[in-house]
């Protein structure tokens, strides 16, 4: 359409490197207004503070190089952070994609109550994260209901937040119960779109149920798998309402996370710019870890068309 | 995929299996209904028997020992305005980028997508102390900002992905009916794409009225606490009765509850769906 036509002489480079097409360049500037202003300018000031040993309130600002990262490397709590962010980060993709998995496939058979099914364990996603940790901070509570199950069946209770690795355990179950219902809808709408032709091409080829859920319907859910990954991922990296409601960090440190950590260093101790050095780094962390897994899996995409 | 296999003993099987499992899924929500409706005295003795004689009381005071109603209000100033304005510059924006040439488009594609890619958590803090400069802390405008800054790039991938796939001839004829832009968006496009719109506000809408984080920074403490911030606060201090506590949480659900029950089937499609941009 705006191929210049053979008599008509070609507008100057530069005009032509101006003219982004159709549209009116007002249309975009009120996104870019706003993207540039609410997220890239804080960004750009972010990391600059990171290099520096301002409070948040003081007037003078002074740069101080990489002290803030020397402290950092040195910092025991924050090792321990990352440690954690790491362990609830690859967790909860393990569970929620071999969880949505099996559920997916659970409510994409003939079963009749597959529409109830569906709406029971999907229903969670949509509710408050904070609120829904307040909630199961009863039931692991010590008089809470898991532990009155447990003396039913005449074991001893736990101490499912009291104890440094419970406390991470009930933490992921907790995030887990909430968002397995997402990874189910979303392989749910890959596994409605396999053509139904390729499974029964492979029955009567001779493969049984596993096979074919190996050889056909998996390699057919690579991009619902990617998006899965990649959400699990970065809901784990970033994770902070269920660590507040649940434990604050606690027992001790051992559920504190790089957000949780980045709060308590920022507002709570009024460290801005060493909390914005941890910001930083820990942004590096995420961009190295989700990136090339998303590159992975979609290359694998691609692999099996 | 859904298997068209008859029905045999197996999956009968199955299917109690999975009712089993669903009811267990479920269980922490029954939990939180019948708490809610019990007495101290009840609850304390008898935590998990369904509520013969439900009692309304804890309902009463949580609403107004954790000043919901203001809550309320608030989080629904903060959603609508957020949602309005959302939706109107990134369908704008959309609108631009699936029209723009193809390179153009790349380079600005990219550009909104490092927003994706890049922390948030770093901007946060400079954005707080922009807030606090300009006296915005505390006032549901902070909020306004925040979301329509961080939810947008999001949005407008899923308007420029609809968008794109519109045939152009829909506008290119406009045009030569003489209609401006901003009449062949109106009367051409913005028609066109209201199923995107649904998915956009339902999308957005939950994400915003779920948010802890940003409302605990920015409103904590003033009078337009957002309801996830005003229950949070409120149970902090109120741990030890739990039926009131409890009254509270559906309170502060019962909106996205309400929300689900009505639009279920388009709700999982639009989650399913939407997170892909």
């Amino acid at each position: 359409m705006r191929d210049e036509g053979p008599g008509l002489a070609a507008p100057p480079l530069w005009r032509r490197f101006l003219d982004w097409g159709g549209v009116n360049y007002l249309f975009i500037l009120p996104a870019v207004a706003i993207y540039v202003g609410v997220i890239l300018t804080p960004i750009i000031m972010g990391t600059g503070y990171a290099f520096t040993d301002w409070d948040g309130l003081r007037q003078t600002i002074n740069y101080n190089g990489l002290s803030n990262f020397y402290r950092m490397f040195g910092d025991e709590q924050v090792r321990s952070a990352i440690g954690t962010t790491l362990i609830i980060a690859f967790s909860l993709v393990v569970v929620k994609v071999a969880f949505g998995l099996v559920l997916a496939l659970l409510v994409d058979s003939n079963l009749k109550s597959r529409n109830w099914l569906r709406l029971v364990f999907f229903m969670p996603v949509v509710l408050t994260p904070i609120i829904v940790s307040y909630l199961w901070k009863y039931i692991f509570s010590n008089n809470g209901t898991l532990n009155t199950l447990l003396k039913m069946v005449g074991l001893d209770p736990l101490r499912w937040l009291g104890d440094p690795t419970l406390a991470l355990v009930s933490v992921i179950i907790v995030t887990s119960w909430q968002s397995v219902g997402l990874s189910m809808v979303i392989f749910l709408a890959g596994l409605q779109a396999i053509p139904p032709e390729l499974d029964e091409a492979a029955t009567i080829d001779g493969a049984n149920p596993l096979q074919r859920i190996w050889h056909v319907t998996l390699p057919m859910l690579a991009p619902a798998m990617t998006i899965c990954v990649v959400i699990a991922l970065i809901q784990g990296l970033r994770f902070f309402d269920q660590i507040y409601a649940l434990t604050r960090g606690g027992p001790g440190y051992a559920t504190e996370t790089l957000s949780t950590m980045i709060y308590r260093i920022s507002f709570q101790f009024g460290e801005f710019s060493y909390g914005a050095a941890v910001a930083l780094v820990f942004s590096l962390i995420v961009a190295v870890i989700v990136l090339p897994v998303m590159q992975f899996l979609r290359s694998r995409e691609f692999a099996h068309g | 995929m859904a298997s068209t296999a008859p029905y045999r003993a197996r999956n009968f099987a199955l299917e109690i299996v999975a009712l089993v499992a669903a009811i267990v899924f479920i269980f922490p929500i029954y939990l939180l209904v019948t708490i809610s409706l019990k007495e101290r005295s009840t609850w304390s003795r008898n935590p998990m028997s369904p509520p013969l004689e439900p009692y309304w009381g804890n309902f009463q005071e949580a609403w107004k020992q954790a000043y919901l109603s203001d809550a309320l209000l608030s989080s629904i100033v903060v959603v609508t305005l957020s949602l309005i304005i959302l939706v109107t510059v990134g369908a704008f924006g959309a609108y631009f980028l699936a029209r723009c040439r193809p390179r153009m488009g790349y380079v600005l594609y990219i550009f909104f997508l490092l927003a994706m890619i890049l922390p948030f958590q770093l901007g946060l803090l400079p954005l707080y102390q922009l807030m606090r400069d300009v006296q915005l802390l505390g006032t549901p405008f902070s909020l306004v900002i925040f979301y329509c800054g961080y939810q947008l790039p999001f949005t407008i991938f899923l308007y420029t992905g609809y968008i794109r796939a519109l045939p152009r001839a829909y506008d290119e004829a406009a045009k030569i009916d003489g209609a401006t832009d901003m009449q062949t968006f109106l009367h051409v496009i913005f028609p066109m794409i209201r199923p995107v719109t649904g998915t956009v506000i339902i999308l957005n809408c939950v994400f915003i009225w779920n948010d802890f984080m940003t409302p605990l920074l920015y409103l904590q403490g003033s009078r337009w606490a957002t309801i996830p911030v005003a229950v949070a606060a409120f149970v902090d201090q109120e741990i030890t009765d739990w039926g009131i506590v409890f009254a509270a949480l559906l309170i502060g659900i019962a909106p996205v509850m309400a929300l689900f029950a009505v639009l279920q089937r388009r709700m999982m499609e639009g989650f399913a769906g939407g997170l892909k941009a």
